[in-house]
């Protein structure tokens, strides 16, 4: 480094101090950089989340026998999972489920979303906010909320039956698969209104002119332009909501019923009335490779689809 | 519409909220016409131009293309096309759709469409970069992306937003000859928008120049350099000395005036109306005036000075000759075709020459 020589021509009084050897590191190296900063996170990702999996993994191993566990490793647990119908109905209908409540999601706020990046041109972060609101209240409130709404003397069907549209109250609106689907889709569209948001909002304006310019109506211009440039907005959209409502219980717990019931609940059941730990474990992590695998195939479209885009 | 001109501007004004972008403007663009609105930033000649390709709708007044009111035909469906001055290259295209997008609505079968590309590319220069990603072009390329673009679907009337604004000047000056060309070889009616003057006298049949939102002066690129209507466009086209003076005499179209620092000139009034007693103003171009150390002969003014500063630009070099009476020096541009007069001795008298042909008389302030 040329220090030296800078400190030999400097005329201050101040010497040029070396910096210590961890400094030294550091600056030096990018690597060390990233991991400094993100060292407070590893720790607890180490802590809090890769300990608590390999006990899960260990413990799937296991058997339950009464109240107390035979160590001995087994793959006993996957195979009951693979042979007990229960195991693969409940992880299909919940895949099923968010599935379709990340398709609702998604189409129900692309329209809010696309909004608030094309039409709102002054106080864009108040509509943000405003469009988060029901993540101000918690989950548990929320769901709860639901059931009030769409309850068996509810708000949709009292207001029904006082207008005079029916006699005797709905009973699919609670305690069934589409009350789930419609509460997940409440719950979580903060999540796909952001990322939505955000890429809808990259997109030149210009382009859009270029495209009316060259002879486009607004539908096609919509399907030409916009439509591909925001798919990576879309596709994380759905990958956020897609991922923590596979394994959501709370939602159908308490508003399913028997046709909502999902594999969360039973992973729960698991560990609380049935005390079959080592069953919740190997359920947990079937659930968590299912969705990983899913995950992985979402990455590539990701992928695919920037690669088409940049 | 009573002209026979392709594009007719008539009476046009544009409200935004209570912000007059354009004030009661008329233009009239003839078929083939390389046409440029000249102006400095916020002088509404890019919201003009938008109202042409029909980004926005006039406040009052009606734009006529090829002789159809435009008012009711949304941009979509306008027989213009607009090359953006940021060029909006679709970036999920490859050059090859982008160049054809276009063309969807034609219907034409895979072949013909390729052909079409492949003869535009040819022309732009560009011959086997079909397959390029946007983001793999530089921004001369990405121009002419853009014009292809436009082009290939034979619009009655090309649009330019300042299209060589980001390039640097070298690209600059190859584009606007590459652009010159292009629009002779196609026939169609530019409409061409910049703030640079020297880019629009090189390229343009006409050009109008614009201020507030009104339209200062419309005239050949020769007119508006040689004959500006106001002290404005004098000043905002090239360097212009001006001197203020009061008409002294008027006899037909010639005119005497008393000007301070020159004293009295006598010089062709053209379209000026002038009585005798009104304050006008004279000006002259730098290059016009000849300079010299010794007294000139010959015909035409002349007048002693103080040479007070130079400026040596190899080529040229720029003086600065101070008059009597005179607040401001008389800025004088020689052509260096013999070697430069040595740089000047400070306060050297020196002489000023001038054909009258080159004075401009300009009405008021």
């Amino acid at each position: 480094m040329s220090d030296q020589t800078l400190s030999g021509a400097s005329s201050s009084d101040m010497p040029i101090r070396r910096a210590n050897w961890f400094a030294r590191l550091i600056y030096r190296s990018e690597a060390a950089r990233g991991f400094a900063l993100l060292s407070p996170t590893l720790v607890f990702m180490l802590v809090a989340l890769l300990v608590p999996f390999m006990i899960l993994v260990v413990m799937s191993l296991w058997t339950a026998v009464g109240f107390d566990f035979d160590t001995t490793l087994t793959t006993n647990n996957y195979q009951q999972a693979a042979e007990r119908p229960i195991y693969g109905a409940l992880l299909t209908r919940s895949l099923w489920i968010s599935g379709i409540a990340t398709v609702v999601t998604v189409v129900v706020c692309y329209p809010m979303a696309y909004y608030v990046a094309f039409h709102v041109h002054r106080n864009k972060m108040l509509w943000l906010v405003f469009m988060t609101l029901p993540f101000w209240t918690s989950y548990l409130l929320r769901v709860f909320a639901w059931k009030v709404v769409l309850g068996y003397e509810g708000v949709i069907n009292s207001a029904l039956m006082t207008i005079g549209l029916i006699e005797t109250p709905l009973e699919f609106l609670l305690y069934s698969k589409e009350a789930v689907i419609i509460t997940l889709a409440h719950a979580w569209a903060a999540f796909a209104i952001l990322p939505m948001y955000v890429s809808l909002e990259k997109i030149d304006k210009s382009l859009l002119e270029a495209a009316t310019d060259l002879g486009d109506g607004p539908v096609m211009r919509f399907l030409r332009i916009t439509l591909p440039l925001s798919l990576p907005g879309v596709i994380s959209a759905s990958l956020l909501i897609f991922i923590p409502t596979t394994g959501d219980y709370i939602t159908p717990a308490l508003l399913g019923g028997p046709d909502g019931a999902m594999i969360g609940n039973l992973i729960q059941k698991q560990f609380g009335p049935i005390n079959n730990w080592p069953m919740g474990a190997a359920l947990s992590i079937i659930l968590m490779l299912v969705i990983a695998v899913i995950c992985v195939v979402f990455i590539l479209l990701t992928n695919f689809v920037r690669r088409r885009i940049s | 519409m009573t002209s026979d001109a392709f594009i007719s501007i008539r009476n046009v004004d544009k409200f935004f909220g209570k912000f007059q972008a354009i004030d009661d403007v008329s233009i009239d663009i003839g078929h083939g016409e390389f046409f440029s609105l000249l102006g400095s930033s916020g002088c509404g000649k890019t919201t003009l131009l938008r109202m042409l390709a029909g980004f926005e709708s006039p406040s009052s007044g009606e734009i006529y293309i090829d002789g159809q009111p435009m008012s009711e035909v949304p941009p979509h469906m306008r027989p213009v096309n607009m090359v953006f001055q940021s060029y909006a290259i679709f970036p999920h295209l490859d050059v090859r759709d982008n160049i054809a997008y276009g063309l969807r609505k034609q219907k034409l079968p895979k072949a013909k469409r390729d052909e079409m590309v492949d003869e535009m590319l040819e022309l732009i220069k560009l011959p086997g970069y079909g397959d390029r990603k946007a983001n793999e072009l530089s921004g001369g390329q990405r121009q002419r992306i853009a014009l292809a673009r436009a082009l290939i679907l034979r619009p009655k009337v090309l649009l330019l937003d300042e299209p060589l604004g980001a390039l640097d000047k070298q690209l600059r000056e190859q584009m606007q000859l590459e652009l010159r060309d292009l629009q002779r070889t196609v026939g169609i009616t530019f409409v061409f928008v910049t703030h640079d003057q020297e880019e629009a006298l090189t390229l343009s049949d006409r050009i109008a120049v614009m201020s507030e939102g009104r339209v200062l002066q419309m005239d050949s690129p020769t007119g508006l350099y040689e004959r500006p209507s106001s002290r404005r466009v004098a000043s905002f086209i090239g360097t212009m000395n001006f001197f203020d003076g009061t008409v002294s005499g008027v006899n037909g179209t010639s005119v005497e005036v008393a000007a301070e620092g020159l004293g009295t000139l006598r010089l062709d009034r053209r379209e000026t109306a002038v009585a005798e007693g009104d304050k006008v103003q004279v000006a002259i171009r730098p290059e016009k005036l000849g300079i010299s150390d010794s007294r000139p002969e010959g015909e035409g003014g002349r007048i002693e000075g103080t040479l007070e500063n130079s400026a040596y630009l190899g080529e040229r070099s720029h003086h600065y000759v101070r008059l009597d009476g005179l607040e401001k020096p008389v800025a004088v541009s020689a052509q260096n075709k013999e070697n430069a007069i040595a740089t000047a001795d400070r306060a050297r008298p020196i002489w000023l020459s001038w054909n009258e042909e080159s004075l401009v008389l300009l009405a008021g302030d």
